[in-house]
């Protein structure tokens, strides 16, 4: 899923600042799950601000909408009639869902509520960790099924540099060395050959440094 | 200096000599005295002299104009190279001009994280790693081609070195790691600092046992220790450093010009160690803004024939 992290809330007030009607909206799958934007913080978020605006002497007023999704057009649609009545949108969505919405609404306001971190997975509860960098060539069957591009702090496609330790990385004890986890597995599957060849470098056209990406599916074009 | 010549570490090391270099970091800021006046320091004691590359990720004097500097006062420099800061568009153009410009040694390294140095905010590059970058110079020196297959136009003939650490983790794989960095091209090895001397034979034994110390010249680190507080201050803070409880202990037995002395005769009797390690072709001293003691380490090791015969 996309894992986020609501703004801090002064921050939000900040950007709310100039307006006195607005729209707070929610997004239902990958930011809901992650307990960024769902119902439940929507709820939060607007009691949150009303309070810290009154206490400012300042009246604002909430609406509150949560949609499926708000990086497809189908559910941003249902919420057409809510962001005509109001001055700006706090969207409660990935940087993806904020667009979308921009993109939809040419005349909105568009304020992002939420920080987007990265494509991960609740590792356990209270904890989510970041788990793919949409690379565009995914070569997880070389690993294990463990990404170094997005695991090893320094992205290290041939094994693990001198600051391993302990099984943690040099940058934080916090971090786990994606290569002592990767020559575990490896070992486990019986495929430590694997470990004994040589990685070329990596062709990055696929990811970010190639530009904004496109994917097109021309058995989908109409 | 002639700079057309070939590297005199590679002819110390090929010729079956016991080789010493040393390391010296640039200074953070513009002033070349202070690399010079290191670089003098150094001279004649030892074959070659590393400079770094924005070490520990602090920001420094650029590696490519401290070793030119090394080179006109007649020290041979071994140019550190980390693909932290550049991407391989950079680094080979950066090999292709260090090479126009005199240098003939080139240490391939990842780099440590930024996030461990003084400006934590920077994007990192890390395009490729240290392995591709030896692969790199090695195409580009053996067949004259950069890495997209372009024919250059004089090929930059680099002795190839690479840094190992046989006290990070995991111990089984480092030998294997090892393998890597020489099937790929290097030529030489520097390992980090030896304290950890059982930890250190074992990785020289699996070394051996694989066949890999006939395929590359294996240099061990040397630090000589100051105080007892560099040396907790190194064994907990610095990326991939072993220093056994016995070593501080030893440290924490003397304080002042004393420890001093302890740390020196800790070096020396870990020089006289891996001397005699099979395999071991020579001596790295990273003396780390203490190379005033390098020349003085050097000779009560004994090894102040520069070159070696």
């Amino acid at each position: 899923m996309i894992v986020a992290k609501q703004k801090p809330l002064a921050e939000i007030k900040e950007m709310l600042r100039p307006f006195e009607k607005v729209l707070i909206l929610g997004c239902g799958t990958c930011v809901k799950t992650c307990f960024a934007g769902g119902e439940d913080e929507v709820a939060m978020l607007g009691a949150a601000l009303r309070l810290a605006f009154r206490q400012d002497g300042k009246t604002i007023r909430t609406e509150e909408l949560t949609v499926e999704r708000q990086c497809e057009d189908a559910f941003i649609q249902e919420s057409a009639q809510a962001v005509s009545r109001n001055e700006a949108i706090l969207s409660l969505a990935c940087g993806a869902g904020v667009q979308a919405m921009a993109r939809r609404f040419a005349r909105a306001v568009l304020l992002p509520g939420l920080n987007t971190t990265f494509m991960g997975v609740l590792e356990k509860p209270g904890l989510f960790t970041e788990e793919c960098a949409g690379c565009g060539d995914c070569e997880l069957d070389t690993f294990g099924g463990i990404c170094p591009v997005t695991r090893c702090s320094k992205r290290l496609l041939n094994g693990p540099c001198g600051g391993s330790k302990n099984g943690k990385c040099e940058v934080s004890p916090d971090i786990e060395c994606a290569w002592q986890l990767i020559i575990d597995r490896l070992t486990l599957l019986g495929q430590s050959d694997n470990l004994k060849r040589y990685i070329p470098a990596k062709d990055w056209r696929p990811s970010l440094s190639g530009g904004p990406r496109r994917l097109v599916r021309e058995d989908h074009v109409i | 200096m002639k700079t057309d010549g070939q590297s005199k570490l590679k002819r110390t090391l090929s010729g079956g000599g016991f080789a010493v270099t040393a390391e010296c970091g640039p200074p953070r800021g513009a002033d070349a005295s202070v690399i010079r006046k290191k670089g003098e320091t150094l001279k004649g004691c030892v074959d070659a002299v590393n400079v770094t590359d924005n070490q520990t990720a602090v920001v420094r004097m650029s590696s490519l104009a401290a070793c030119l500097h090394l080179i006109d006062i007649g020290v041979e420099p071994v140019m550190q190279m980390v693909t932290r800061d550049r991407n391989r568009i950079a680094l080979q153009s950066d090999i292709m001009g260090a090479y126009s410009l005199g240098i003939r040694n080139l240490l391939c390294l990842s780099g440590d994280h930024q996030s461990l140095g003084s400006q934590p905010e920077a994007m990192n590059v890390f395009d490729i790693d240290s392995l591709n970058l030896v692969h790199a110079v090695r195409v580009m020196r053996d067949e004259g081609k950069d890495m997209s297959g372009f024919s250059l136009i004089g090929a930059p003939e680099m002795f190839i070195g690479a840094a190992e650490n046989p006290f990070a983790d995991p111990l089984s794989y480092r030998v294997v790691r090892l393998a890597k960095k020489i099937d790929a091209g290097v030529d030489f090895i520097q390992t980090q600092c030896v304290y950890n001397l059982p930890r250190f034979k074992e990785w020289m034994r699996q070394a051996r046992e694989e066949g890999l110390t006939e395929k590359v010249y294996i240099m061990a680190g040397i630090t000589p220790l100051k105080s007892t507080r560099m040396a907790q201050f190194m064994a907990a803070k610095v990326a991939g450093m072993d220093i056994p409880q016995e070593v501080i202990d030893r440290m924490s037995a003397f304080t002042g010009q004393r420890a001093i002395e302890e740390g020196m005769n800790i070096a020396l009797e870990t020089i006289a160690a891996v001397k005699s390690i099979p395999g071991v072709r020579g001596i790295h001293i990273m003396a780390i803004e203490a190379e005033e003691r390098v020349p003085e380490l050097v000779k009560a090791a004994g090894l102040s024939q520069r070159p070696a015969k």
